[in-house]
């Protein structure tokens, strides 16, 4: 068989700088296009010129008219690297590979992290529950449950229509007192429902701040029932049959100019007593089927920011 | 031999193949193509052993029909449904394009299953083809999680709410749930980002995750080959025969024939 190199030696162009001045005269007569004639021809000028010879050294190429390289000196010296010599405790060869994969790295790196945090960091940090304006205590009636609809943040739109259902308890020691049940079962986060009439025909629109908020009169006879799993909640929120881990969350609430104002959730292992007269042991926000109370608990020891 | 073929066709052969030998020579690939596609196989292979080339297609579906939906859909909260609303009612072939990338996805998970339960019935799992199936494992829960991340998207009240479920499923994990819920949610509640992080997962991180882990799977089915069936009484490619014995860990009847057949008498 013929040595495949033999025929790969013969395609290969001799090295020349030819083509570069090629294309920087190209380049010229391009950008003179726009920006001059005169650049243009100073272009096409260098283009020709520097075409002509590399394709002249092309041509003589062809024919095998050009010398071959130099023989680089070193390659006589095999023997030489034969003999056994002390081992370069630095040499350059390992500084060059050590370098080049530090610089990688640290290219990689600048590249990579900032994107990462970019992926990471905005579902951490920021969060805020918003107060959310839902209208004139006046509009809860007294010892009545109200399906409210309203958006938590009306700059998000629809996607952060959210719902709770609220009493209004009358008063303890003079200050307004409110049951506000969120929605969101704390089985896997479905809502849950009302387990009893809801007044349609009742319904109420009140604008607020925080746009249209809908109050709804129902009479959760039964408490509410999670349509998903079939969790079932009493009128406190205690959980009463079905998957959930605990009570339903709730919203805290306050009352700035006579308007009820919802303020973010906490989360209940469980409520004794009720109404106004409730004990509700509260803990900080925690996700859908996480245990907040009991040796569970001890699984989920650090929430996300809520 | 042959006929001696005429001059003229020769000539012709040699221009029709002119580039494919060009891009041979410089690549490699045509030779590395022809062994890709004409490489030995055993000889007793059967129809269980084209459940992985089915899921490789039902794969190449999705991500054809996928690339396709990506030119119509919105991924954001306002006009995501109504996009899927259009793509399937409106442009012309929608409800194709729409129908094969849904019904394509149960296949492919559907096909994923079947092929994994081939190789372990068939013990094609064991030495030396570990490493593919633990490959094959993370593709199987990388193709989940495509399911997971797809399913969102039409965004009508099944993906939200199934969604919601999920993330909060996720939550559920000792220790970290709360942060991956929070990491799939963007944030402590979902909101108008959710959607679109969940769509750039789907169609890209996650696909390009899957196209690295099946060009690896691939590269070791070609490299250490396929596997007879565990009846087989060929040997599987060529050299001597594996060491009889366990290694087939009693899936194989016993064939007192081999031992006439195969083993001289002392």
């Amino acid at each position: 068989m013929d040595d495949p190199r033999g025929d790969m030696e013969r395609h290969q162009p001799p090295p020349s700088l030819w083509p570069v001045a090629f294309a920087v005269g190209i380049v010229c007569l391009l950008v003179g296009l726009i920006v001059s004639w005169i650049v243009a021809a100073v272009g096409a000028a260098i283009s020709v010129v520097f075409g002509f010879l590399w394709a002249r050294d092309v041509v003589a190429a062809g024919r095998g008219e050009v010398p071959p390289e130099p023989v680089p000196a070193q390659v006589d010296d095999g023997p030489d690297t034969l003999e056994p010599e002390p081992a370069e405790r630095f040499p350059r060869s390992v500084f060059l590979e050590a370098s080049t994969l530090g610089l990688g790295a640290v290219i990689g790196g600048i590249a990579t992290v900032p994107a990462l945090g970019f992926a990471v960091l905005p579902a951490f940090l920021k969060q805020h529950s918003p107060e959310i304006d839902i209208g004139p205590i006046n509009d809860f009636p007294q010892g009545q449950y109200v399906v409210a609809t309203f958006l938590r943040n009306p700059s998000e739109g629809e996607i952060s229509r959210r719902t709770a259902y609220i009493r209004n308890n009358g008063t303890v020691n003079g200050a307004p007192s409110f049951t506000c049940i969120s929605n969101r079962c704390a089985h896997l986060g479905c809502p849950v429902q009302p387990g009893g009439p809801v007044f349609d025909s009742k319904k109420q629109m009140v604008k607020t701040k925080n746009g249209e908020v809908d109050l709804i009169p129902m009479l959760p006879a039964a408490g509410f029932i999670c349509p998903c799993h079939g969790g079932a909640y009493d009128q406190e929120g205690n959980r009463t049959a079905g998957p959930p881990v605990r009570a339903l969350d709730r919203y805290r609430f306050l009352i700035r100019d006579g308007h009820l104002i919802l303020a973010g959730t906490y989360s209940v292992a469980s409520v004794s007593g009720s109404g106004a007269q409730a004990k509700i042991h509260l803990y900080e926000t925690t996700g859908p089927g996480q245990h907040v109370d009991g040796p569970e608990a001890w699984l989920y020891p650090v929430q996300p920011p809520h | 031999m042959a006929r001696r073929k005429s001059a003229r066709r020769q000539q012709l052969e040699t221009a029709a193949m002119y580039p494919l030998d060009w891009l041979e020579e410089r690549s490699g690939l045509v030779g590395g193509l022809r062994y890709f596609l004409f490489r030995k196989v055993p000889g007793d292979t059967n129809w269980f052993h084209t459940l992985g080339s089915a899921t490789l297609t039902a794969f190449l579906v999705q991500l054809v029909t996928g690339v396709i939906l990506a030119m119509y859909y919105k991924p954001d909260p306002q006009n995501a449904h109504d996009s899927i609303d259009h793509i399937t009612n409106d442009v012309t072939l929608g409800w194709l394009v729409r129908g094969m990338h849904k019904w394509g996805a149960s296949v492919f998970i559907i096909l994923m299953f079947m092929h994994m339960g081939r190789v372990f019935l068939f013990g094609a799992y064991k030495y030396p083809r570990e490493l593919n199936w633990i490959i094959g494992v993370l593709l199987l829960a990388t193709g989940l999680f495509e399911g997971l991340t797809g399913y969102l998207l039409p965004f009508d009240q099944t993906a939200y709410w199934a969604t919601v479920v999920a993330i909060n499923i996720n939550g559920t994990a000792p220790f970290v749930g709360p942060f991956l819920a929070s990491l799939l949610r963007g944030g402590a509640e979902i909101g108008p980002d959710t959607l679109a992080r969940f769509y750039s997962l789907h169609m890209l991180l996650i696909p390009g995750a899957l196209i690295g882990l099946i060009t690896l799977h691939l590269y070791l089915v070609i490299r250490l080959g396929v596997t007879s069936p565990p009846w087989s009484d060929e040997a599987a490619g060529e050299g001597p025969p594996p060491k009889p014995s366990g290694a087939r860990a009693g899936l194989v009847r016993p064939r007192p024939r081999a031992a006439v057949r195969g083993r001289p008498t002392e």
